[in-house]
């Protein structure tokens, strides 16, 4: 299997705080692969890396075969790299409809697809969508920059996602009034919006409610199935174990233990460097300087 | 209400939400005003009172445009006068290096709002690279750098200023054409603001305004369209100040780069309602008259200033969000108490517990398959 993302001795340190050192993973391509590690191990921060939002000291991140070490967040999400963030980020004064729309829908999706060419059957399908995937491309009207925001065919899409994530009731609210839970369906589904091949969630089932959470499990597997790669942090062991297919473990920023679930469960190093000695999942705000700016 | 709006977006036909409804209502309100307006020298010949609404029509073009980029994108600048100085002296150093005269002068004004925006460029280009109070103060600095120039460089004249060349037009119906012209200009800059509010263009300052970093991650250039709307909003800042100069006579240092100007567009974006498309018109409409009339009845300067500071305190007393959100949302809850039901623009504040982690759960839960 190709990797999907690969990271090869990431090493970024905050003044004296290192929060990553030689930090290596890969992503298989149409795997969901889980990232855990104590608080402060360096998860939040790899994230910022891998997608802009923090530079390298040291090392390099490639999507696919392409060298895409530090790169600004735009360029990154135009190659078909999405993410979600640990306190969720959504835009609170525009509309949830507006918020779907903010994603550059045809960018993405085209890197997204030629990236992947032929070699995957899901990238460039529309996920859950029944309507062909077409759509995208039948909307090829002029697309200057103050062309109106979103057309039929934007809406469509955004109200299908909106479904699918289950919050389409609220598509004319201002983002403001959603509860936590449907902030993070929301961001999801504007993730999704441009189709990117690889999707990742920083804590998706942090502070949910279990019925939410078996929700957002069945989105990712649904998602996952037509054929997008996922990194997932998360502290919920249940939700991890149950989700992935691979799990890499993060503590002080190295890499200590990648494998399946059954097997890394088992390893010595992350009972000690994690199960065992964090069972204070929940309160995990900071992230090693982890970069929320 | 709004479930029925989910199932109709189902099927391709979703309206813009929200706002929708307030932006159809714009357009026809906005026509009547703008009829009013044009019909006004008709009606009123009083030379003061001319006089006023010329000011207060450049104001609404300059309020709008400094709107189009401080109200979408959330980035304060009070460094605009720096455009309309140079929108001023550039028609002033043209017409006297040039020897124009008469109306030969307005010829100059699509050159004053190039220079405005081609001096938008570097300046932006330093400015927009941080943000929130770094970026106004860095706006502050920047604007005084170019009244020292003015005050300074031998081609500005310094403190002597540049005279306006002489129009032989009749004194009865001198403001006039005036009028007419920064009407076009506030017009035109109010259609734009419009047209880029409903824009792909816009949607993205608004996000940029609401989490730069997270547009940043969906694909928005954050830089490009921050950018590109300070260039927008100093090409018509520009070419107001081009007609001010024209129609004030002349351009002095601390005039034409003047910080109460930023501070006066600010003042009436806030007061009307910062992003929205109306509200700046409206507040420099209001706001750009008292203080003119205010100014001339009084013959005191600080007391009608202090007049304005108190109007100024009472809006933010009472309608923080400026005059239209407010009104938009009283008319909004008067119309939803009318119908006994909340409205849809509020969906999810009806909810029991909606905003805090973990209470509105439940019901989502509930309500996905």
């Amino acid at each position: 299997m190709t990797a999907a993302l690969r990271v090869e001795g990431v090493t970024k340190a905050f003044g004296g705080v290192q929060a990553l050192s030689g930090c290596s993973l890969d992503v298989a391509e149409g795997s969901i692969t889980g990232l855990i590690g104590p608080n402060g191990s360096g998860k939040t921060t790899l994230f910022n890396v891998i997608t802009g939002y923090e530079r390298v000291d040291a090392g390099q991140v490639y999507r696919g075969d392409r060298k895409i070490t530090n790169l600004p967040p735009q360029r990154v999400f135009a190659l078909g790299i999405g993410r979600t963030f640990q306190l969720t980020r959504i835009f609170p004064r525009l509309t949830v409809l507006e918020n779907m729309l903010v994603a550059s829908q045809h960018g993405a999706s085209q890197h997204g697809a030629s990236q992947h060419g032929p070699s995957q059957h899901g990238p460039s399908q529309h996920g859950p969508s029944q309507h062909g995937p077409s759509q995208h491309g039948a909307d090829r009207r002029w697309r200057g920059p103050l062309a109106r925001a979103g057309g039929p065919a934007d809406r469509r899409r955004a109200m299908e996602l909106l479904e699918f994530t289950g919050i389409e009731r609220h598509a004319a609210a201002l983002a403001d009034t959603l509860s936590y839970g449907q902030r993070k369906l929301l961001e999801l589904a504007y993730v999704l919006v441009a189709d990117p091949a690889i999707v990742l969630l920083d804590e998706p089932a942090g502070g949910v409610n279990p019925s939410l959470i078996q929700h957002i499990a069945a989105r990712i597997r649904e998602l996952n199935a037509a054929g997008r790669t996922f990194l997932i942090v998360e502290h919920n062991m249940d939700f991890v174990m149950g989700l992935c297919d691979r799990i890499t473990v993060l503590d002080y920023g190295t890499v200590v233990a990648a494998g399946p679930p059954a097997i890394v469960r088992e390893d010595p190093r992350v009972l000690d460097a994690y199960l065992g000695a964090d069972d204070d999942d929940k309160a995990d705000d900071d992230e090693a300087g982890g970069g929320h700016d | 209400m709004s479930a029925a709006r989910g199932a109709r977006g189902a099927r391709g036909a979703v309206r813009w939400p929200g706002p929708a409804r307030s932006a159809a209502a714009g357009p026809g309100a906005a026509l009547a005003v703008l009829v009013v307006l044009a019909l006004f020298p008709r009606f009123v010949s009083n030379g003061l009172a001319t006089t006023i609404a010329v000011y207060a029509v450049l104001f609404a073009a300059a309020a709008s445009a400094w709107n189009i980029f401080s109200g979408y994108s959330g980035y304060i600048s009070l460094g605009h006068a720096v455009f309309f100085g140079t929108g001023a002296y550039t028609v002033a150093i043209g017409a006297r290096d040039w020897q124009l005269g008469g109306d030969q002068v307005f010829a100059l004004l699509p050159l004053a709002a190039a220079a405005a925006a081609a001096v938008a460029v570097p300046f932006g280009l330093v400015a927009l690279r941080v943000r929130r109070h770094t970026f106004v103060v860095i706006t502050i600095a920047v604007f005084f750098i170019f009244q020292l120039m003015a005050f300074n460089f031998s081609f500005t004249a310094g403190s002597t200023g540049i005279i306006a060349p002489i129009l032989n037009w009749q004194p009865a119906t001198y403001n006039e054409p005036f009028y007419y012209l920064a009407l076009a200009v506030a017009a035109g800059t109010a259609g734009l603001a419009w047209i880029i509010r409903g824009s792909r263009f816009g949607l993205q300052l608004r996000a940029i305004r609401d989490d730069e970093d997270r547009a940043r991650g969906l694909g928005v250039r954050a830089m490009q369209v921050k950018l590109g709307a300070f260039v927008i909003s100093a090409f018509v800042t520009g070419l107001v100040g081009g007609i001010w100069f024209y129609f004030i006579g002349e351009a002095l240092p601390q005039f034409a780069f003047d910080p109460l100007f930023d501070l006066s567009v600010a003042l009436m974006a806030f007061f009307g309602g910062l992003g929205t498309v109306w509200g700046p018109v409206l507040g420099a409409l209001v706001i750009e008259s008292a203080q003119q009339y205010l100014t001339v009845q009084i013959t005191n300067d600080y007391l009608s200033e202090i007049l304005l500071g108190a109007l100024f305190l009472l809006v933010i007393l009472f309608l923080p969000r400026g005059v239209i959100p407010t009104c938009g949302e009283l008319i909004t809850s008067w119309r939803a108490r009318h119908r006994g039901r909340a409205p849809a623009g509020h969906a999810g504040a009806g909810q029991p517990g909606a905003g805090q982690p973990g209470a509105g759960q439940p019901a989502t839960a509930g309500e996905v398959p």
